[in-house]
């Protein structure tokens, strides 16, 4: 081990021991207790998340103060197509933003004359991966499967994206979406704004505010499913019925996930404790990225910019684009390429 | 002076109403306060992220909710 791994391990035992002493001194329950072992492990994660999330999201913020949608539509507008896909996907991915501002965002891509199926790779990816997500994976399930995600991720809105062009989108949209369309006002240029090191402190200071208010509780949902999960479901169960061996648990997770309403802190946590008692992780791939990429709310307000036929086509799309994802990771672990 | 929120009705668009509806009461000012909640219209607007406020026609903030202070600063 090297000095910086070292390091890096003794930087986060800082929590093993506080669960101690809040767990051992300051409630004097006692080692090897199997309430005081669900209790230590939930406050030796959360404390941990919760560091590693304050801190990830200030930096991150921090260093994209200045990039906005604006900028993103005005980059990605008049861009060659099979490029616009793969760099809507990637600003999706590193770009802050609140799935109620997807319609908003949705015709003002549309008039500035970039291709539907553009839009929705942004729609479908940003979502799915964020700073809280990657915080999140890389502490519960490690760097290889947060790559994978992130991989996935990308590819999932590039694959989508020009599958809803390929169909030819447009026909499908409603009068509102379609006057946006005709509607050309050119997007105006967006501003580059000045940042000053204040500005950009102020910038990251608000949004470790908004989002940390918002995820908190999801954390402590989640690990403390996944702590229940832990302690209380036997591996027997989860080998028994939601193994790879039976296929149709990957497409029924999928479809389990699409209308359910979690964001990426609630649902890791609980995917890494099933993973831990036998759940393949193909099936939890696919249970995490359908939980997070789709909601019922998120339906809801694509209903105003899509015709109910277009909306069918995006949930057959999203259910069979998860389950695939699904199939091929529990068809790589079981050929044993994973460990 | 005319002030308006642009907002398709999410939480944060109600909360930047309030504070705007603050700042002009701290301030004393009789400005006019409008909630736009139309696609269209805000879309006429070429705004993309909501919630946004906008003073006599022009869009000063978007995305986010400013605090009643920021907004009396906006606003003056």
């Amino acid at each position: 081990m090297s000095t910086a791994e070292t390091q890096h391990f003794s930087i986060l035992s800082v929590f093993t021991k506080l669960a101690d002493w809040i767990i051992y001194d300051l409630c004097g329950m006692t080692e090897g207790d199997r309430l005081a072992g669900s209790l230590h492990f939930f406050i030796e994660d959360t404390t941990k998340i919760f560091t590693l999330l304050i801190v990830m999201i200030y930096i991150i913020a921090w260093a994209r103060a200045a990039l906005n949608v604006e900028r993103v539509r005005e980059y990605l507008s008049g861009k060659h197509r099979v490029f616009g896909y793969v760099a809507a996907a990637a600003f999706g991915a590193i770009t802050p933003f609140c799935s109620c501002s997807s319609i908003p965002l949705f015709l003002g891509f549309t008039q500035a004359r970039i291709p539907i199926g553009i839009t929705m790779s942004f729609l479908i990816t940003s979502p799915i991966i964020n700073e809280v997500a990657i915080v999140l994976l890389g502490q519960q399930l490690g760097p290889e499967f947060t790559v994978c995600y992130v991989a996935v991720g990308i590819l999932a809105g590039v694959i989508g994206g020009a599958f809803i062009d390929l169909i030819g989108a447009g026909k499908y949209l409603t009068p509102l979406a379609a006057q946006a369309a005709n509607h050309t006002t050119a997007a105006q240029h967006a501003e580059r704004v000045k940042m000053t090191m204040r500005d950009r402190h102020e910038f990251a200071r608000d949004e470790l505010k908004t989002i940390f208010s918002r995820v908190w509780k999801w954390v402590v949902i989640g690990v403390g499913l996944g702590a229940a999960l832990h302690g209380f479901v036997p591996k027997s169960f989860v080998i028994k019925h939601l193994s790879a061996g039976q296929w149709w648990t990957v497409p029924s997770a999928t479809l389990l996930g699409i209308p359910l309403y979690s964001n990426a802190s609630g649902v890791i946590p609980v995917a890494k404790s099933l993973i831990d008692k036998g759940l393949p992780i193909g099936t939890a791939l696919a249970f995490m990225m359908s939980t997070v990429a789709a909601s019922f709310p998120e339906f809801m307000m694509l209903k105003q910019v899509m015709k109910p036929k277009l909306l069918l086509i995006f949930f057959l799309l999203l259910l069979t684009m998860f389950t695939a994802v699904g199939l091929i990771f529990n068809l790589i672990e079981s050929a044993g390429l994973l460990t | 002076m005319k002030i308006q929120i642009l907002g398709t009705g999410c939480g944060k668009c109600d909360k930047l109403y309030q504070n705007a509806q603050q700042a002009i009461s701290e301030l004393g000012t009789d400005a006019e306060l409008e909630k736009v909640s139309d696609l269209s219209q805000i879309m006429a607007f070429g705004v993309m992220t909501t919630p946004a406020l906008v003073v006599d026609g022009q869009v000063k903030v978007t995305g986010k909710v400013p605090s009643a202070d920021d907004i009396k600063q906006i606003i003056q």
